[in-house]
């Protein structure tokens, strides 16, 4: 079990005013290993101008058995979004 | 609102020239600044404090709409209600994570709110009397804070700039609903009319006053316009607004409270614009510094809110501790 290579997740910040955003993963001793991996792996051609690398252990999921009641809650209320309020044309965009 | 951000602001830098020049060029070729790039520290300062304040000020904010939750007319308009001011909050949050981006903490921040030592837009130390100041905050207060929230979308510091997207694109519906209340109100009874009008002639001056001081009182506004924190002056956005909202209240058959407002086809280099009579400076400084109706209890309630929160707080610290001290003694066996 000690022995195995740890997980690491790679983020990727395409360019600056964007978010990192998940790209992959890669197995790596540690932190100095995994970011030049990543820049190794996953920005050969441009691809990004800033890494984060994340221990994958690190990264808690929610329940895909409990998307239903976490995310459905979400759609029913229409009353978040601006067309459910009726302002008349005339009024002009608001 | 947010415009208020800058006061007191100490834009001062130390660095060289020739890093200052170099950071200028970047600012200058649009590139966004990310919270590891090199950054003058009159810029970091800068955006702390308005970026501080902006996230006070949606805290604040939820507390006269919330005053109004238990007591809205129909579950229609507490449903909406409810949904506004859960999204301040959530939009307080976005912005102290943007803040927390330059260095700053979570209870560095809470405790200046607290202590008073940070500001927050003098607009929310006004009271919510009426059902029909609730319109009046949809509309002209959220219109104001959209206005002013638009442009900083494009504000050169990336965190900010990024969330500032995500709040303006679910603010979208506070303005609307807002105005919703005070056709329904308009449309109405003569006392309900009424109400309305009491209600824009208390908040129509105060709303103006989000912008800020005057370009001519405002001194850290150049340094931020240079660098792209801010993209238009306080009285081009306050011009703006004024032009766009003159004839939604006119729509609702309501008198905006400035005799000397009058169209000027001239203005906005020949597309016509409205001229006004001159804002209250006293009232505006005079609010700023703690002098508002409301600015004790606002700091009181948010007091409260963080003390009687503590056991919360220190009760679910607590039980992350014993959960990571039960699974290193689980593993230890």
């Amino acid at each position: 079990m000690s022995n195995e290579t740890p997980l690491w997740e790679v983020f990727i910040r395409p360019r600056n005013g964007l978010s990192h955003k998940h790209c992959g993963s890669l197995h790596a001793a540690d932190e100095v290993l995994a970011l030049q991996a990543a820049r190794d792996t996953y920005t050969r051609r441009g691809e990004g101008v800033s890494i984060w690398v994340v221990p994958s252990k690190a990264i808690f999921a929610s329940d895909p058995d409990q998307a239903a009641e976490n995310f459905e809650p979400g759609v029913d209320k229409v009353y978040r979004h601006p067309t459910f309020y009726d302002i008349p044309e005339e009024v002009g965009h608001m | 609102m947010y415009s208020q951000g800058l006061i007191g602001a100490d834009g001062k830098t130390e660095e060289t020239e020739e890093f200052l020049a170099k950071f200028q060029a970047r600012i200058d070729r649009e590139e966004k600044i990310e919270p590891n790039d090199a950054m003058p520290e009159g810029y970091r300062k800068t955006l702390v404090r308005q970026i501080g304040q902006h996230a006070h000020s949606e805290i604040v904010g939820m507390l006269p709409e919330g005053n109004w939750i238990t007591r809205a007319p129909s579950l229609r308009r507490k449903a909406a209600l409810l949904a506004k001011v859960q999204d301040e909050g959530g939009h307080g949050l976005y912005l102290y994570s943007a803040a927390e981006t330059l260095g700053v903490t979570r209870e560095q921040m809470t405790e200046e709110l607290l202590s008073g030592k940070a500001k927050y837009s003098s607009i929310f130390n006004y009271p919510t009397p009426t059902w029909a100041d609730i319109g009046t905050i949809g509309w002209l207060v959220d219109g104001a804070a959209i206005m002013n929230q638009i442009p900083l979308c494009r504000c050169s510091y990336g965190p900010y700039a990024r969330a500032m997207i995500r709040v303006c694109k679910e603010e979208s519906f506070h303005q609307r609903q807002g105005y919703e209340i005070l056709i329904s109100l308009c449309n109405g009874t003569e006392e309900q009319k009424q109400m309305a009008q009491d209600s824009l002639n208390r908040w129509w001056w105060p709303s103006l006053m989000m912008f800020g001081p005057h370009d001519a009182e405002s001194s850290h506004s150049e340094q931020s316009m240079k660098w792209k924190i801010k993209r238009f002056s306080n009285d081009e956005l306050r011009q703006k607004f004024i032009d766009a909202t003159v004839p939604q209240a006119e729509y609702l058959g309501l008198t905006v409270p400035d005799p000397e407002l009058k169209w000027n086809p001239e203005k906005n280099g020949g597309k016509g614009g409205y001229d006004h009579g001159p804002l209250d400076w006293d009232e505006f400084w005079r609010v700023v510094k703690g002098g508002g109706r409301m600015n004790v209890d606002r700091i009181k309630a948010r007091k409260k809110a963080w003390d009687d929160g503590a056991w919360v707080r220190e009760a679910a610290l607590a039980h992350a501790e014993k959960r990571a001290t039960r699974r290193t003694q689980q593993a230890a066996e």
